[in-house]
């Protein structure tokens, strides 16, 4: 079976910083991935390399990115744009800013299923309204003709996951959907990603770095760590066996319900420093050899 | 998931009217004044007491009927032909309205094009538009449209022309650096995540968000259109001898200034007010227009 996402020995580099240090990773056809890291580790960066949406002073020095085994890198502007939005969706990070504020809900809605499904605009419109109610949005109509900031943020981030599991995408890439948003509703957007997950048989690879979070919904998992991948597995084996040292300290550093908050620890200062040694030097190491 | 279910918050009763209430007195008074010029443009032929060309050379320099010597057939008194000065106040704004809407919505077109191409494009674009408005804006924009309109020849194309070639470069800058701004927004980056191309990314997502900035630059584009065409009709290279135009106004009355004062000082009014006016509406109008409310 072909993966919907491959990620491989992906090098990218800000200038003259390597953000991303040959990371590897496969997202299965319907499979959760948790991607986890601290800020800074080079999550968000992976997820926009694959989407094309890296910012303008970032490249890609090598590796490859298939999507349902297409190399996404070579392909032309126009067929990866066909795939964006329809096949390869996006939940971005901030609902607050992530919508246009000067359209209304009903037209950005409108937009994106005009672009991918040849609707007319009144079809488009009805089509939203249904999408809407899929996310448990009440008085869908009234709520098209909204602007973005007359709703609540939390009805924002449904909107915006409405829209991207609008045209039954394959893969959806969540960059941190629910770390804007206060933890009550933070349950309720997982909820609401999981069952459209499932009515639509999406993958999805879930940008996150709350470790509660891939407990919940991923079933597999992959940690990042200054742009390298330190370890990946079965979500339910890597809490239970860390075998990296720094899984194994962030979990002791993440908070539970069931311990005492005394026992937190937070990650050790000397093991962040050997590791942004360690990858400072493979860096080196690469830049020395040979090409 | 009934439980989950939320509920949209009320929406305002009325966007129009909320928006004008944000408008405030700015709107109100810079409609009104607006809309007197415009108004005096269109209904000239109806408004004049006289003919603004017929002279009357028995009845010349007269001053304003409540002054002494006054006439009140002239109201606002004559020049130093007899013709009536308010109605060659009201035929000057047919020239100065012309001259602002069509100037400065063309000057707008090209600086907006040009703006969005080099704030979206970058590079060697970039780097090539906004040099070029560099080097477009080091020279003194009035001696500049003097010199195109001498050389393109007087009357109201060239003064349009000049205008539009002088002053596309404020709606270039703006906008421009107005783009790039927005295009580091998410919501320009979830427009391209839904697959998206430049051109529909900017003219649908992009654009929209500039209107507001682009009324307040228009208004006061209008303005300026309508200084600078006061500027070369003093100077003589305006429209033809026999059309009434404020600058052509205060060149004749400047002659006269000490005898009659009044001959200069009408069209000035007339010019601030209209200014100020198209100012005021410019800035109302991008208060009333921002969707996102302010408290």
């Amino acid at each position: 079976m072909t993966a919907a996402l491959t990620v491989d020995n992906l090098r990218i580099a800000i200038g003259d910083t390597i953000v991303l240090r040959g990371a590897s990773l496969e997202v299965q056809p319907g499979e959760v991935r948790g991607l986890v890291g601290e800020s800074g580790a080079g999550k968000s960066m992976l997820g926009r390399a694959a989407l094309g949406l890296l910012p303008s002073n970032a490249s890609i020095v090598s590796g490859r990115i298939a999507f349902e085994g297409r190399d996404l890198l070579k392909m032309s502007e126009g067929e990866r744009r066909s795939e964006l939005g329809r096949r390869i969706a996006l939940i971005p990070q901030d609902p607050m800013t992530s919508l246009n504020p000067v359209k209304r809900v009903g037209a950005q809605i409108g937009r994106l299923l005009r672009h991918h499904l040849d609707l007319s605009k009144r079809a488009a419109l009805e089509r939203a309204a249904e999408l809407l109610t899929e996310v448990a949005i009440r008085e869908p109509e009234r709520v098209l003709s909204l602007y973005p900031h007359e709703i609540s943020g939390g009805m924002r981030q449904r909107v915006l996951i409405a829209m991207a599991f609008a045209c039954n995408p394959s893969l959806v890439i969540a960059d941190e959907p629910t770390t804007a948003l206060d933890v009550t509703v933070q349950r309720q957007v997982l909820q609401l990603v999981e069952r459209l997950r499932q009515r639509h048989g999406s993958a999805v690879l879930f940008i996150t770095h709350d470790l509660g979070v891939v407990a919940k919904i991923c079933r597999s998992m992959t940690v990042l760590h200054a742009g390298r991948v330190l370890e990946e597995g079965e979500t339910a084996e890597v809490l239970a066996h860390p075998r990296h040292a720094y899984t194994r300290a962030l979990l002791a550093a993440t908070p539970r319900a069931d311990r005492p908050a005394e026992t937190l620890r937070p990650v050790p200062p000397a093991l962040i420093d050997q590791l942004w040694s360690d990858a400072r030097r493979l860096d080196w190491l690469d830049v020395a050899r040979p090409a | 998931m009934a439980d989950i279910a939320v509920r949209a918050m009320a929406a305002p009763p009325s966007r129009l009217l909320a928006g004008v209430r944000r408008g405030g007195a700015r709107l109100w008074v810079g409609a009104a004044l607006t809309a007197i010029l415009v108004l005096a443009a269109l209904l000239a032929p109806i408004l004049a007491p006289h003919n603004p060309l017929e002279q009357d050379l028995l009845s010349a320099q007269l001053p304003p009927m409540w002054m002494h010597g006054g006439d009140g057939a002239y109201i606002l008194g004559t020049d130093s032909l007899g013709r009536c000065v308010l109605s060659r106040l009201i035929y000057s704004a047919q020239t100065a309205v012309i001259v602002a809407l069509i100037a400065a919505s063309l000057a707008a077109l090209i600086g907006v094009s040009l703006g969005l191409f080099a704030g979206s494009f970058g590079g060697w674009v970039d780097q090539f538009i906004s040099r070029l408005i560099d080097v477009w804006m080091a020279f003194p924009p009035v001696l500049l449209s003097i010199v195109l309109a001498a050389v393109i020849g007087a009357g109201l194309t060239s003064v349009i022309v000049a205008i539009v070639v002088v002053d596309w470069t404020r709606f270039a800058r703006v906008v421009r650096a107005e783009t790039m701004v927005q295009l580091t927004r998410d919501y320009a980056a979830a427009a391209r995540a839904i697959g998206l191309n430049r051109s529909k990314v900017l003219r649908l997502e992009i654009l929209p968000n500039l209107v507001p900035l682009l009324v307040t630059l228009l208004a006061v584009e209008m303005g300026i259109a309508i200084l600078v065409e006061v500027i070369l009709s003093f100077v003589g290279i305006s429209v033809a001898g026999d059309t009434p135009t404020w600058g052509s106004m205060i060149a004749e009355g400047r002659q006269i200034v000490y005898q009659a004062p009044w001959i200069m000082a009408l069209p000035i009014g007339c010019i601030i007010v209209s200014v100020i006016g198209l100012n005021l509406l410019g800035d109302g109008l991008r208060l009333a227009l921002d969707p996102v409310q302010r408290s």
